[in-house]
């Protein structure tokens, strides 16, 4: 238990790392008859919001598009106009915990480790805003807080025993959906619940991560594969000769990914557990972003 | 037996095996290589794809390589193959062997070496088959003759030890003639030294069959009698071989000032090429040479690297100068009558009438107040000083009255002397006698003990000059001189400026008397070489004894020894080596005969010889086939590898890693050493080699080290342990030293570190351990372990540990000082203040901190706690044992702050006659 306690302080410091250098992720709002929140109240503070809540004088580190260039041509200094917020965003991550994930050739962490940090990175994004965050099979309901990071972060720590990961389908009625997999299983069920997801109105991004091993295929002789659990296994005389099928193979999976992510209007990224997580976090911070 | 040069095959016929090497290479050509396993999470997407290769993959050529070599070396390894095999065909197995080992002063060296060759001759004569009979030369008095298997005799070896003389070939001779078989061949396991009766048993064996000769062509060096000089002393190194340079260190061991028996000083013989001899010279004060019991070679050691310095080999001749019926006194009233009480029995004395008859060439001439008459007189005695003579004058009236006429120095005066007496403490006087104060430690009489009795009423005294106060060699306690003396040319002469009657002071009466002049005899020359003429007829005893090993023991039991037989002053199986005595007079018998030449032994041609470095037979089977076996467990890494069982080869590399690194970390080893132990105060404790023991000094000073922070401001880590062959000493306040018999055999220069040790301030605490089995005296081999030590180590003079010492209340106040055992403990002993306060002190050295606690309590165990901080061993029974597990903390606690605070606790210790005297 104690050692869990560490392990996702551990995590959380990491993560802290990898959102640094990148503004609060105020989440961009979608028009959508089925999410607008009608008649919201105004929640007396600023926010993201239609109403206008108060001018203030511009601080540094203010964005320039925040300016409001009118209120600030009739005095010396800057201006910024702030809005009430009225409802916040809501995102809810699925950080893949199966078997799978947790693969690693050894020079960088799994799969899984890396999927935690973007997800617990793009949280911390998120509380600075005053969005809320939440798991897919979270005990809780999105919320906000830097608490809730905690448990979260203790949560991303479990793991399960199923070979490949099966996205979940929401239950939000709105909100963001973020999955976060390597997607290499059964492609019906990764499709069904993009699909129905979609079809429900909600906007998503899908996040694959692959260990550098399984994109370059660097195996020789005689060998035989098996899935982390074992349950799949494939024998070869000669893992060289394989390996143009294979990365066709993988290429045709990441474009059925992006094909999956675009059809249904949502974004798609690729991400190698070689390169840092902090530019996993900036990409999907673009994605997520309030785009005003 | 299949031959071929120096290897032989015991069951050749398995070579056959080779042949099957090549089918061997196309079968393990044929076999691929177990498929590696992989986890590989997109197996799925490759499920169904074709394999593009179908051909089986064939192992990589070097795995072959390695599997076809372990084959190879198994096969060559059941074959029996054997090295350097005998030729077993010119040795015929119905001749009987004889194995002779000459087991003599010279084959000390490296008498281990030997005693394996003998087993090894004997094991490769047990196995075929052959009887054979065995010697060990130096000890058979007559040659007896028994054969009997050859490896029985192995059973013998163990116990056998080299002799501390000449090996006896003459008797070995007469028994070869007498009772040996015609046909016979010897192995001769030598020493390597030349001597005519040795060449003659070689060349009767020589006649009687083969004769093997092993030598270890290592040169025998020995150590001639010292020769003294004025001022010097030389010995002289022979060695037999003459190639080559070399360099000997030679020890001189002899009583200290405080008559403790140490090194005194190391000289080093160099050899140039071609050299049999070399001198070594020792330049010392001559009070130092006299003390010289013994000279040492350090390396290679035997009995005939040690040299007992017999500095009395003949007693000192000492003449008293007499004017014959000078006032026709009594015997009783004559002034040298004290002196002949004193000297009698430890010197030869004459009397002589005058200075000029010198021609008894005396020692030391004494002269109780008589003048020196003629200038011819004084010329002749003065000649005879500058050769080396000491003359002894004592005051008295007629001196006195003399040099109160001259005004210039008396040549055979130490200083000029003032007119008149000057007399205290009579009737009419108020002053007090005087008494002698202490010897100064430049004194040839410093260490003596002064009674408080001994006064001195009557003097003359010295004309004050500059030179005075390095000639006064003894002084009463109001500073004017008791002695001085000068030297001239090399010997000197000494005045007492008492007289040597009873007259003027007390001395002559007192024990001291007799040491001061014995003292003075023996600083005097000496004449080495000679055996009083009446030698022969003294019956002598045997004090100390040398043994093969050049180890210098007290000798056991009394053996009375004829004259004759000493006379040679060599050693024999009758006679061994060592200092004998009869009566006052002692001489030392030295294992080699002082003519004799050491030279390496010559062989007559048909002898074959060999060394000992060339090990004959070697079976060779288990190496290649260990070999063998380690190359399958290579060949089980590398497959392992190959099937990407990672962990194997990873795990053979670290492995590897670490072998290679350790060698490579000692120097920073060195560093970590230090920083560990001057991170925090730490006590050591010296590693004995025996876990149990170790274990148990950690334990010890780990359960110390809880008990000090607890109650005490001390905060100390555990304990470190330290290699005292190697490890820094410096950074340790104390050390526990639990003494095993290992550590007598310690080297020099590590004993030398331990003295540097304690010379700068640090504490050692000795535990023999053994106080209920034998006490302090009496000997287990953990006290006679230390006492051997002691030869090498600085250990003050000890008394016994008593209430009131500072030990006792450094923390606490103790009255016994206990570890498992309660017997006695002894420290540096204390030196009298004469302040009534403090009667006593610690010594002086180190802030008055004693350097050594020395007992065997065992107090490790019985401060030793466990992991869970119990005690591991009960001190004793129920209440009782409590108590003294307490005490025995309390004595640990006392130590430590001894040893942290030194003079500060003393200080605080002698603060009632500090402040008092700051009042004052």
């Amino acid at each position: 238990m104690k050692s869990d306690q560490k392990r996702a302080h551990e995590l959380a410091a990491r993560a802290a790392r990898a959102a640094a250098a990148l503004p609060p992720l105020a989440t961009r709002r979608f028009v959508a008859a089925t999410t607008m929140h009608l008649g919201s109240l105004g929640r007396r503070r600023k926010g993201s919001g239609d109403e206008f809540w108060q001018i203030r004088a511009a601080r540094e580190g203010d964005p320039r598009r925040l300016i409001d260039w009118r209120r600030s041509a009739r005095a010396d200094t800057h201006f910024v106009r702030e809005m009430e917020l009225t409802a916040p965003g809501r995102v809810l991550f699925w950080a893949d915990k199966s078997a799978s994930m947790s693969f690693s050739s050894g020079k960088y962490r799994s799969k899984a480790d890396r999927a935690r940090l973007i997800v617990l990175a793009t949280a911390m994004l998120l509380d600075r805003a005053e969005e809320h965050f939440g798991l897919f099979e979270g005990a809780e309901a999105p919320g906000t807080g830097r608490a809730r990071l905690e448990r979260m972060a203790l949560e991303l720590l479990s793991s399960d025993e199923n070979e490949y990961g099966m996205p979940p389908l929401p239950s939000l009625a709105s909100g963001i959906l973020v999955y976060v997999s390597d997607f290499l299983g059964p492609w019906q069920s990764i499709a069904n619940a993009v699909k129905s997801a979609s079809a429900a109105g909600l906007y998503g991004a899908l996040v694959q991560v692959l260990d550098p091993e399984e994109q370059s295929f660097p195996y020789a002789g005689r060998t035989e594969f098996r899935s982390m659990n074992g349950s799949i296994r494939f024998e070869t005389l000669g893992a060289r000769g394989l390996r143009e099928q294979y990365l066709a193979s993988l290429e045709r999976r990441k474009a059925d990914v992006a094909a999956l992510a675009k059809n249904a209007g949502w974004r798609s990224m690729f991400h190698g557990t070689a390169d840092s997580a902090s530019s996993a976090v900036a990409a999907l911070h673009r994605v997520l972003a309030d785009g005003k | 037996m299949l031959q071929i040069g120096l290897i032989g095959f015991t069951t050749p016929i398995v070579l056959f095996g080779l042949l099957a090497l090549p089918f061997i290479w196309r079968l393990l050509r044929a076999v691929p290589p177990p498929a590696a396993r992989r986890h590989f999470p997109p197996v799925a997407l490759l499920v169904g794809l074709q394999d593009a290769e179908r051909l089986p993959d064939t192992s990589p050529l070097w795995l072959r390589l390695l599997r076809i070599c372990a084959v190879g070396l198994a096969i060559l390894g059941l074959a029996g193959p054997v090295f350097n095999a005998q030729d077993q065909a010119d040795q015929d197995s119905g001749v009987p062997a004889l194995v002779l080992i000459d087991g003599g002063w010279a084959s000390s060296a490296d008498w281990e070496q030997r005693l394996n060759k003998a087993e090894e001759v004997l094991e490769e004569l047990g196995r075929s088959g052959r009887v054979a009979s065995f010697a060990l030369i130096a000890d058979q008095k007559a040659f007896g003759v028994e054969f009997r298997g050859a490896d029985d005799w192995q059973a013998e070896l163990s116990g056998l030890s080299p002799m501390p003389w000449e090996p006896d070939f003459k008797g070995v001779s007469a028994g070869v003639e007498a009772g040996l078989p015609t046909k016979l061949d010897s192995f001769w396991i030598s020493d390597g030294l030349q001597s005519d009766d040795k060449s003659e048993l070689a060349r009767l064996l020589a006649e009687r069959g083969n004769v093997t000769v092993y030598e270890s062509g290592a040169a025998v060096m020995a150590l001639r009698r010292p020769e003294r000089e004025a001022g010097s002393a030389r010995v002289r190194v022979s060695r037999s071989s003459v190639e080559g340079e070399a360099v000997a260190l030679i020890d001189a061991f002899g009583s200290d000032a405080s008559g403790i028996e140490r090194r005194l000083e190391t000289a080093t013989a160099e050899f140039a090429d071609q050299d049999a001899e070399a001198v070594a010279e020792f330049s010392l004060p001559t009070e130092v040479l006299n003390r010289i019991s013994r000279f040492e070679l350090r390396n290679p050691r035997s009995a005939g690297a040690v040299i007992l310095a017999a500095d009395s080999v003949s007693r000192k001749k000492v003449a008293l100068l007499e004017r014959d019926g000078t006032d026709g006194a009594s015997a009783l009233l004559s002034p040298y009558h004290y002196l002949r009480q004193a000297l009698e029995t430890k010197v030869e004395l004459i009397s002589i009438s005058s200075g000029n008859n010198l021609s008894t060439n005396p020692d030391v001439v004494i002269s109780a107040d008589t003048p020196i008459l003629s200038r011819q007189e004084t010329e002749s005695l003065f000649k005879w000083l500058n050769d080396g003579g000491v003359l002894i004058r004592f005051a008295g009236p007629r001196l006195a009255a003399e040099t109160a006429m001259r005004d210039v120095e008396d040549p055979l005066l130490p200083v000029r002397i003032r007119p008149g007496l000057t007399a205290v403490g009579g009737a009419l006087s108020w002053e007090r006698p005087k008494r002698i104060a202490p010897f100064r430690k430049v004194s040839p009489f410093f260490g003596l003990e002064v009674p408080s009795d001994v006064e001195i009423r009557t003097q003359v005294l010295a004309q004050p000059g500059p030179e005075l106060s390095d000639r006064v060699i003894a002084e009463l306690n109001d500073g004017t001189p008791l002695a001085t003396a000068k030297a001239v040319g090399q010997g000197r002469v000494v005045l007492f400026h008492i007289s040597a009657d009873a007259e003027w002071s007390n001395l002559p009466l007192s024990g001291l008397f007799v040491d001061i002049l014995e003292r003075l005899a023996i600083a005097s020359k000496s004449n080495q070489d000679a055996l009083p003429a009446d030698a022969e007829k003294l019956d002598w005893t045997l004090d100390q004894r040398v043994t093969a090993f050049g180890e210098v023991r007290t000798a056991d039991g009394v053996t009375t020894m004829p004259g004759e037989r000493i006379a040679r002053l060599t050693s024999s199986r009758d006679v061994p080596p060592g200092l004998y005595s009869s009566g006052p007079v002692s001489t030392a018998v030295h294992v080699i005969e002082e003519t004799r030449e050491l030279k390496p032994a010559e062989w007559p041609a048909e002898i074959s010889r060999r060394g000992f470095a060339f090990l004959g037979t070697i079976q060779a089977a288990g190496l290649i086939l260990a070999l063998a076996a380690l190359m399958f467990a290579a060949d089980i890494v590398a497959t392992l590898r190959l099937t990407g069982a990672a962990f194997g080869f990873r795990t053979a590399m670290l492995a590897v890693a670490f072998i290679f690194a350790f060698g490579a970390e000692r120097g920073s080893a060195d560093d970590a050493f230090a920083i560990a132990a001057t991170g925090e105060t730490t006590i050591a404790y010296v590693l004995t080699g025996d876990a149990e023991t170790d274990r148990m000094s950690a334990a010890g000073l780990a359960g110390l080290a809880a008990v000090l922070r607890v109650r005490t401001a001390v905060e100390i880590a555990d304990s470190a342990p330290i290699d005292i062959e190697h490890d820094e000493l410096v950074f340790f306040p104390l050390i526990y030293w639990p003494v095993t018999p290992s550590h007598a055999e310690l080297s020099v220069e590590t004993f030398e570190r331990v003295n540097e040790y304690m010379r700068n301030g640090g504490m050692i605490l000795f535990d023999t351990k053994d106080s209920d089995v034998g006490g302090f005296q009496i000997g287990t081999d953990n006290s006679d372990a230390l006492r051997r030590m002691g030869e090498h180590l600085e250990i003050p003079a000890l008394e016994r540990l008593r209430q009131g010492h500072l030990l006792s209340r450094s923390y606490y106040l103790l009255s016994e000082f206990p570890g498992r055992h309660s017997g006695a403990v002894w420290v540096e002993a204390s030196v009298e203040t004469g302040s009534p306060q403090t009667p006593w002190a610690s010594g002086t050295k180190n802030d008055g901190v004693t350097p050594v606690v020395v007992g065997g309590n065992d107090w490790a165990a019985a401060w030793a706690v466990g992991k869970d901080a119990a005690a591991l061993f009960p001190g004793g029974q129920g209440e009782t044992g409590e108590s003294r597990r307490e005490n025995a903390l309390r004595f640990g606690v006392n130590l430590v702050m001894l040893a942290l605070t030194g003079s500060y606790k003393s200080a605080q210790f002698h603060s009632d006659a500090i402040l008092e005297r700051l009042g004052s």
